[in-house]
């Protein structure tokens, strides 16, 4: 369901530099990295988007034509409305951060730590920000685009038992 | 010199009685990861009965098992666990591999997955599929029992040295045609 | 080798005297509740939980770096062994979301044939759920009832695609296989019997006294906070949040059935298991009503649109056929996604499962992510066990249905 344009003319009178657009029923709304908690705050506060459905990250290495290397992806949703709506924020290294929505919406602090684990992405002020799903000594950040899908040996890196050892 | 045995006297090899008490009580000792695990239990429920062979109760205690069924993928982060609870496993103890991503690494060949826990632990069955249907698992499970039948020693002699590839195999190998010419080797 | 994360040193405990009372439990990665492998480590007060970290994360296989090298017909395998219990719902989610990318109008048959398929998958995915929260609380006769009946589900996939569970049964723009008389009779008799063993199982568990004080006021999640926290499905059907995508965002040819949401106001595990047990119900009739209704014509999209293979017939004596099956199978060509990104969701038995698919014009996807409802549930826990006791860890850790591939993909 796309976002009614109640929804967008609110956040286009508050901040009007942003751009929407919509594809298969989805509206897109790409917001700038700083207002990104400002603009949240628009939407559950005043627009009655009380569930946050996922939060996500594209990695455009290999895109042709990419200005940006990382593009968060916000997936918003209001029960009460029956609206969905996405955010996108743009980043670009070496300014790979973002602020948490923690503060807003309790669910977002699993989902930004498997950001954080997977891509690398920073996120201001969130609680507990460390790695989720690889173990702690993992050094890389595997869903990035220039980490094979094999690894760097890290799945074979451990002692062999024998049957002498048993 | 024949001896006139009564008829509920059975004369035997130790090994032979020790390997029978042994391999018709593999009590298992599921490490179920992924999907193989939802077919362990499924091969342990109703229809498909485990406990007709003697897989009677799935202790999850490794000290008290001695037939560990790793069903599942086994994850980098997982693998270590994998190796304790192995060595806390008390001998006489056998492996089967259940399943595609544990005796290869299966679908997933990623950063992760371990590509065959036989890379790590010593394994002793392998079944393949994905996920195995339960009659494969039974399969493996009596097919273990035979090797058990075959190659065990009341004292685990077989579990200690490398010296244990010499002895009996538990396939017998045909016998070679004569008048064959020599094979090279 | 010691497998303790980093911050178990932080110390979490509320009470400022005499902290030596606390002591640690681990509980996993290997544990009989057989929601397989997922860590807790519990600090407990005797045994009233004080707080409970999670670690997860051992099952964690690169489902979605696996999603930007295998193609959209080659990932459906993979999907099926995310939330392992219910593969089929994961096979629709998945082509739901490459279809919706695409822009592809599914046949009304193939509709309906995956509207069953999903249901089935959640009868089956429900069976589970409560069946191991009986078994995990101790009624052990209710498990057993619960999974002979999923062997009869397992009796009817295999007879519609060969495989009894992980059985990638749907491809772009249609099915694997179309339905045959044979899966139309057992999918007739499975629901002429099993009213009976729901019935059964009620009576077993409904008013036991036991299961009742195991599982009421144990785990209250209040409406606000299973919004807040993201709680989809069951888990926030059962804090009163009245939200299933099949009324509210209908897809495939729910519009037609006629069933009803199911959710409660407790928000406790009792209510958990009751809101399952209705939705077992309601999934009953809308695979009566779908089977009796089921409509005729070709399962997959037609061949001019170039996204599944036409059948053999057609290949071997049309040049169209000929054409259509070329420029899919050579690897050079390969269906055409457009350059964008787009997000399907489905209903699945555990909430709302979606896939967020970024394309980048050929037949594999630049990014495929999967929104898991198990992880974010599981998020849930620690709140909602803070100040219960050691029993009922188990009781509330089956009513949020964690299956940790889903979680850790």
């Amino acid at each position: 369901m796309p976002a009614r344009s109640e929804t967008i003319a609110a956040l286009k009178s508050a901040y009007p530099q942003l751009t929407e657009s919509e594809f298969r029923g989805q509206t897109r709304v790409v917001v700038p990295a700083e207002q990104l908690i400002a603009v949240a705050s628009i939407l559950k506060d005043e627009r009655g988007f009380d569930l946050l459905v996922d939060v996500t990250c594209v990695d455009y290495l290999n895109f042709r034509d990419a200005e940006y290397r990382f593009g968060l992806v916000y997936l918003l949703a209001s029960t009460t409305g029956n609206e969905r709506i996405t955010l996108r924020v743009y980043l670009n290294e070496p300014h790979l951060s973002v602020a948490s929505l923690v503060s807003l919406w309790e669910g977002a602090n699993w989902l930004e730590r498997e950001v954080w684990d997977m891509f690398g992405i920073r996120f201001e002020g969130h609680p507990d920000l460390r790695r989720i799903l690889l173990p702690e000594e993992f050094t890389a950040f595997p869903l990035r685009k220039d980490y094979p899908l094999q690894g760097r040996g890290e799945r074979h890196n451990f002692p062999v038992l024998t049957r002498n050892q048993g | 010199m024949a001896l006139e045995l009564p008829e509920n006297v059975v004369v035997s090899k130790l090994d032979s009685l020790a390997n029978w008490c042994r391999k018709n009580s593999l009590w298992p000792m599921p490490f179920a990861t992924a999907c193989c695990g939802i077919e362990l239990m499924a091969t342990g429920a109703s229809r498909h009965d485990l406990a007709r062979f003697g897989a009677e109760v799935f202790r999850f205690s490794p000290r008290q098992c001695d037939l560990m069924i790793v069903a599942g993928r086994v994850v980098m982060k997982m693998l270590p666990v994998l190796q304790r609870i192995w060595l806390q496993m008390n001998e006489p103890k056998w492996c089967i591999s259940m399943g595609a991503c544990a005796s290869t690494g299966g679908v997933f060949d990623t950063y992760c997955v371990v590509q065959g826990i036989d890379r790590f632990i010593p394994v002793d069955m392998y079944v393949p599929g994905c996920p195995p249907r339960p009659e494969q698992l039974i399969q493996s499970i009596i097919d273990l029992q035979d090797k058990i039948q075959l190659e065990g020693t009341i004292s685990g002699q077989e579990f200690e040295t490398s010296a244990r590839q010499q002895r009996k195999r538990a396939l017998i190998e045909l016998p070679v045609l004569a008048g064959l010419p020599p094979v090279a080797r | 080798m010691p497998i303790t994360p980093a911050t178990l040193t932080e110390s979490h405990e509320p009470a400022a005297d005499g902290q030596d009372y606390i002591w640690t439990l681990n509980f996993g990665p290997q544990h009989p509740a057989t929601h397989t492998t997922l860590r807790i480590v519990l600090k407990l007060d005797g045994e009233r939980v004080v707080d409970a970290l999670p670690d997860i994360g051992y099952l964690h296989s690169g489902f979605e770096k696996l999603g930007e090298s295998l193609d959209y017909n080659q990932y459906v395998t993979v999907t099926d062994r995310m939330n392992y219990i219910s593969p089929m719902a994961n096979n629709v989610a998945w082509h739901g979301a490459v279809e919706r990318l695409m822009g592809l109008e599914l046949t009304p048959r193939c509709k309906y044939l995956r509207v069953i398929v999903a249901e089935l998958a959640r009868i089956s995915d429900h069976l589970l759920c409560n069946g191991a929260v009986g078994l995990d609380v101790g009624a052990f006769t209710y498990f057993l009832y619960a999974f002979n009946r999923r062997e009869d589900l397992y009796d009817i996939f295999e007879t519609v695609c060969g495989a009894r569970f992980t059985n990638s049964y749907t491809r772009v723009g249609g099915l694997m296989y179309d339905a045959t008389d044979l899966f139309i009779e057992k999918v007739r008799a499975f629901v002429r019997t099993f009213p009976k063993t729901l019935d059964d199982m009620d009576r077993l568990l409904n008013r036991n006294r036991i299961f009742i004080d195991r599982t009421k006021g144990v785990g209250v999640l209040t409406k606000a906070e299973a919004n807040s926290r993201s709680c989809t499905g069951p888990v926030a059907r059962g804090s009163g949040v009245a939200r299933d995508l099949r009324k509210d965002e209908p897809y495939l040819s729910y519009p037609d059935f006629d069933f009803q949401v199911c959710c409660a106001t407790a928000g406790d595990c009792f209510a958990r298991y009751l809101v399952r047990m209705a939705e077992m119900r309601e999934s009953l009739k809308i695979v009566e009503q779908a089977i009796e209704n089921l409509p005729s014509g070709p399962v997959n999209v037609d061949i001019g649109r170039r996204a599944a293979l036409p059948n053999k017939r057609m290949v071997y004596s049309t040049i169209e056929g000929c054409i259509s099956h070329f420029e899919l199978e050579m690897t050079n060509r390969g269906f055409e996604t457009p350059v964008e990104e787009s997000y399907a969701a489905i209903e699945a038995p555990n909430g709302e499962l979606g896939f967020y698919i970024a394309g980048d014009g050929t037949d594999v996807a630049y990014r495929a992510r999967c929104r898991p409802p198990s992880y974010i549930h599981f998020a849930v826990f620690p709140h909602l066990i803070r100040g219960h006791t050691l029993s009922d860890v188990v009781a509330v850790l089956g009513s949020l249905n964690i299956i940790a591939a889903e979680l850790d993909r």
